[in-house]
């Protein structure tokens, strides 16, 4: 048991967690249901009475209970994993990222999941922490339902099967997160 | 019981997602700046198993564990909705490090900050809904 845990406890590698996902889509599939994790938020809306502000609300949320479920166990899988399967060694980042963070001052990459500089409550009364935490997560969520869907929905559903909105929307997905990457963090980053 | 299913494959997903550190910012950071394979190699095998999965169970008309069958439902054709949601998704994706799985996985996780990012979610989802018909789609 001890050693599982030690061998469970390692990164895993890209060809192990691609076929995971894939199989967490097909578990879905075989229970009848669509993996799209962005429809939460649209669901959270709904239960708190959005659609008395407008009619895209205005659906039996109670359908989509089983999706609510599913992302509460993604929160308990991220608790095990970082309680119990926790790896000793940083990230292994490749060394450019980490040298071009350092000149974005952002020290310690890879030394935990997110740059603490910036993922900490003292950081959400800073400019730039506002700017990731508040306006980062408003354009995931517009743009999530604008698409119809996130990564999860189109990157994976969508072009498992064949989808031409779904290659379109990822196409969109990479034009953003380009021009963010390369010349509005730099700028965001140093604020 | 149903549930209990759910929430499994849900723990299963958040346990893949930290393993794989799919909820790292730095390693969607990275794969933005196109310095390593690993996001690459875990979106890529994961399409490339679910292209050929979805092909066998349309072929073989495979069913659901309650025995309907598995349906898929054709995303409405469009261009401009997909490209500029798209793009939208695309820069507070690059920016929070986080879709919305790892946003879930990050606070079960202990980052208990990402539920900002999730309540900024929301209310951008909730703005969405309200612009919706002033939106080219």
């Amino acid at each position: 048991m001890e050693q599982l845990i030690e061998w469970l406890s390692q990164p895993w590698p890209w060809n192990v967690a691609g076929p995971l996902i894939t199989l967490t889509m097909l578990l879905l599939l075989f229970v009848g249901k669509s993996f799209g994790v962005s429809d939460t938020l649209r669901t959270t809306c709904a239960i708190g009475g959005a659609s008395r502000v407008s009619d895209f609300f205005d659906f039996d949320w109670r359908k989509q209970t089983w999706n609510i479920v599913f992302v509460l166990g993604a929160v308990l899988g991220g608790f095990i994993a970082s309680t119990w399967l926790q790896q000793p060694e940083p990230i292994p980042l490749a060394q450019d990222t980490v040298l071009k963070l350092q000149e974005l001052g952002i020290n310690n990459a890879g030394e935990d999941y997110l740059p603490v500089e910036i993922f900490s409550w003292e950081s959400l009364l800073t400019l730039r922490g506002f700017v990731v935490l508040v306006l980062g997560g408003f354009l995931v969520g517009f743009g999530a339902r604008y698409a119809g869907g996130c990564t999860s929905g189109h990157a994976i559903s969508g072009l498992s099967n064949l989808q031409l909105p779904s290659l379109i929307a990822v196409i969109g997905f990479f034009i953003g997160g380009l021009v963010m990457t390369y010349f509005l963090l730099p700028v965001i980053l140093t604020l | 019981m149903k549930y209990l299913t759910y929430l499994s494959i849900g723990t299963l997903f958040g346990i893949i997602m930290t393993k794989s550190q799919a909820i790292s910012w730095y390693r969607i950071y990275e794969m933005f700046r196109f310095d390593s394979f690993h996001m690459y190699g875990i979106i890529g095998s994961a399409v490339t198993l679910g292209v050929i999965s979805v092909y066998l169970i349309k072929k073989f008309k495979l069913r659901t564990s309650a025995g309907d069958p598995i349906a898929f439902t054709p995303k409405n054709k469009s261009i401009p909705r997909y490209l500029y949601g798209g793009i939208i998704f695309g820069l507070g994706w690059a920016l929070t490090g986080a879709c919305p799985g790892p946003m879930y996985t990050l606070i079960g996780g202990g980052f208990s900050v990402i539920l900002v990012v999730l309540f900024s979610a929301i209310l951008g989802t909730l703005a969405y809904g309200m612009l919706r018909k002033r939106l080219p789609h």
